[in-house]
């Protein structure tokens, strides 16, 4: 009887390579799409940091726009509702001289029958050269990126739980601002990490980028199933995940947890894993704290904190725009000289 | 008419016969098997040298999609891709469009069968009415009219109090009743099996215990009312062994399970790959390997197709909002010899398990090569190579994982009731 792994000659043979590159990346290792941070290399994590650096530096001019994607048309397709998400997209767009259009459907007042293919269909028809997506499920990115036009790139702005990877790229940027090298700073990430694609993408990043030690924390409830193998430790008291770190990211509580019975209460979750002033005392005394946003104040994390001296939640929107101009522009082929 | 096929290598699971000789077949029926009867004059003589010469298999799980979704494939189109298979017996779940709860609908498939290719077509009669889980369908009227079993096919019934009701009702007329153990909420919106993959993906995962809270409580009711239960469809090694102890335990229960639990796993969604989105969910590999396990020891006595072919558009989006299954009748005979060369079971119980223990499970006289028998068969070609190839595809799905696997040995003919239904085109190999 054998009841190990069997080596079938007729299965298909794993191809070379972690497998979201195969859609993600080209031959010769460049960005096609950016759909996931996951098997992405340092040193290509490093590239978009650095140019989104030097693009950091523009925004902080007078003058904050360049020529790169001039007539350039970039599609931002939002099936799920998005302020700031998108209007970072936009902005960063725009300030590489492209051409955007927002287009938002609401998938559950769409009408059955037109699928998301005969959407991308119709927008794709319009020659465009790039397509911002956000939805609700997880995949959808991977789905439209299979599908597209050649020579049309696909970058991800959240699919369902599964990947927010120019969120987390803002994250590690501004982490790596103040914080510089990766491999000696401990890193809590706190609340839903079972509902969170920034979690997700959070965690391949900052794994790539050789993180000392990345901890979860969270109640079972909120944890998903073997979270241990995307390489993180894992806390359910928080005042031991907060002990002696120097990053503390706080994930945003939805009230539908509570409805699905994730939650007995708001009060009971602030009481047990809410960041207060006096929380953050256990971390290291340069500890930085972030937010994806939006923050619920009183749910996840005190006021006082959330504006206080350590908070770097408001250079992260400013940051987003820097890399997202970065990406945009290194699956256009146009790395800024 | 009456035909004679020598030199084949007979092997009928019924008594491990094994034995290169001569099959007799008078008319619809089997004749002799092994030797010839003195003065029988066949009318056709078939040379079966280097081919084996099987019972045809019995698929316990196959959706022709009539009535109602004809898009997606009909009654004539998938009973071929059975025969191309070497199914020559099918039994189709009752979730058709409307649902089989009246005679009406039996009447219909078994309609459609006969203008079809001849591979025989059974139906399991809902267990509900419109299979909404409330009221006891008319479980009489359907097993006169035909019905095989009752079954509620993988939808939900609305209490364990119905399910008691159900099991007590059908008992009455002796009716195996087929239930699927997913417990609704525990499976949710799940979309594969939760684990480490599903939280790499982000994708709502369906726990074991959506499997095993099920099991636990229909066998909890098979013990309590005696009810000749089959358990279709398992995914986890821990169900498994549920089902063991309770034969053990002498419970009158059987299972089955889909051949591509066997070969694949979580891992095989691989980035979001619909033709792996089925329900109940690919599961570990250690899930996989107590499946195959339970199949060799015989608890579970029937490996089917679980048949579920879709038009393109059901596998065109993300992941979760594809159709679940995979169209899967002309595998099902490939990846069932592939466990013998896997050393997993003898040759003898590999074809048990598609051919006896089916026909055991819903008692069909079938499934076997005794004299006498009916003559439905399959002649075999041990030696040809076989690409599983989109153009020599019969299903009118064309959602299967297993595209480019290559198996040895591929069916040449597929007999029903002593006609053939199906013979390999030359271009058919590779």
């Amino acid at each position: 009887m054998t009841e190990t792994q069997i080596a079938h000659p007729g299965a298909r043979l794993p191809e070379p390579g972690p497998l979201p590159n195969r859609l993600q990346l080209t031959d010769d290792g460049q960005l096609r799409h950016m759909l996931t941070i996951e098997g992405l290399n340092r040193e290509l994590l490093t590239e978009i940091l650095d140019t989104a650096e030097s693009f950091a530096n523009m925004n902080e001019k007078a003058v904050k726009k360049v020529p790169l994607l001039r007539g350039k048309t970039i599609v931002n397709l939002f099936f799920e509702a998005s302020t700031r998400t998108r209007t970072t997209f936009e902005l960063a767009a725009k300030r590489l001289s492209a051409d955007v259009l927002n287009v938002n459907i609401n998938t559950s007042s769409a009408v059955k029958g037109e699928s998301l293919l005969d959407t991308l269909r119709n927008i794709e028809a319009m020659n465009v050269d790039m397509f911002v997506v956000r939805h609700e499920e997880s995949g959808a990115a991977h789905f439209i990126a299979r599908h597209v036009a050649p020579g049309i790139s696909v970058l991800n702005a959240g699919d369902g739980r599964h990947a927010h990877p120019t969120q987390a790229l803002l994250d590690m940027f501004t982490i790596r601002r103040h914080k510089g090298d990766f491999t000696k700073l401990k890193v809590a990430i706190v609340g839903d990490i079972l509902h969170s694609r920034v979690a997700r993408s959070q965690i391949h990043a900052l794994n790539i980028l050789q993180t000392g030690e990345v901890r979860v924390v969270a109640p079972c409830s909120l944890l998903p199933a073997d979270v241990d193998q995307l390489g993180v430790h894992v806390y359910n008291d928080l005042d031991a995940g907060l002990k002696d770190v120097d990053v503390i990211i706080m994930l945003r509580l939805q009230r539908e947890r509570m409805e699905h019975a994730h939650l007995p209460s708001e009060h009971e979750y602030y009481q047990l894993f809410g960041l207060t002033s006096r929380r953050l005392q256990l971390a290291h005394p340069t500890c930085l704290v972030m937010h994806p946003g939006p923050a619920n104040r009183g749910v996840e994390i005190e006021s006082a904190v959330a504006d206080g001296p350590h908070s770097v939640i408001l250079e992260q929107v400013t940051y987003g725009i820097s890399v997202r101009m970065a990406v945009m522009s290194m699956v256009m082929g146009a790395h800024q000289a | 008419m009456s035909v004679l096929i020598e030199n084949a290598r007979i092997l009928d699971p019924v008594d491990g016969f094994d034995t290169v000789g001569a099959l007799c077949v008078q008319g619809s029926e089997i004749l002799a098997r092994g030797q010839i009867p003195d003065g029988f004059e066949p009318r056709r003589r078939i040379d079966g040298s280097g081919l084996w010469l099987i019972p045809g298999l019995i698929d316990l799980a196959a959706r022709l999609r009539e009535p109602g979704q004809e898009h997606k494939a009909t009654v004539a189109s998938e009973t071929l891709a059975a025969a191309r298979g070497g199914i020559t017996s099918v039994v189709v779940p009752p979730d058709t469009e409307p649902p089989i709860d009246s005679p009406a609908e039996i009447e219909l498939i078994n309609r459609r069968a006969r203008q079809a290719c001849g591979v025989r077509v059974y139906v399991l009669g809902a267990l509900t009415h419109q299979l909404e889980g409330q009221q006891l369908a008319e479980m009489a009227a359907l097993m006169q009219a035909g019905a095989r079993g009752v079954s509620n096919a993988s939808k939900p019934l609305a209490s364990l109090l119905v399910l008691r009701r159900a099991l007590e009702y059908a008992t009455t007329f002796g009716l195996t009743i087929v239930l699927s153990a997913q417990d609704p909420a525990l499976t949710g919106s799940g979309c594969m099996h939760e684990g480490a993959v599903s939280t790499r993906l982000g994708l709502a995962g369906i726990p074991e215990a959506a499997e095993t809270a099920a099991l636990g409580a229909i066998l909890a009711l098979v013990e309590q009312t005696g009810a000749r239960v089959h358990v279709a469809r398992l995914s986890t090694r821990r169900g498994a062994e549920m089902i063991a102890k309770a034969r053990a335990d002498g419970l009158p229960v059987s299972a089955d399970v889909a051949a591509h639990q066997l070969f694949l796993t979580e891992v095989d969604v691989a980035e979001y790959d619909p033709n792996c989105h089925v329900i109940p969910p690919l599961r570990g590999q250690r899930d996989r390997d107590g499946l195959r396990a339970a199949v060799a020891r015989g608890d579970i006595s029937a490996i089917c197709s679980d048949h579920q072919p879709h038009e393109p558009d059901g596998k065109l989006g993300p992941f979760a909002s594809t159709e679940p299954g995979i169209s899967a009748l002309e595998t099902l005979l490939p990846l069932t010899l592939r466990l013998v060369e896997d050393g997993l079971l003898s040759l003898h119980d590999a074809l048990a398990r598609v051919t006896t223990g089916p026909a055991d499970i819903l008692g069909f006289a079938q499934g076997h090569l005794s004299a006498g028998a009916r003559a439905d068969f399959v002649l075999w070609d041990p030696t040809a190579m076989h690409e599983v190839r989109r153009k020599d595809w019969l299903s009118a799905g064309h959602n299967t994982p297993f595209f480019n696997w290559t198996f040895a040995g591929q069916v040449r003919e597929t007999w029903v009731a002593g006609r053939p239904v199906w013979t390999r085109p030359a271009e058919d190999t590779a």
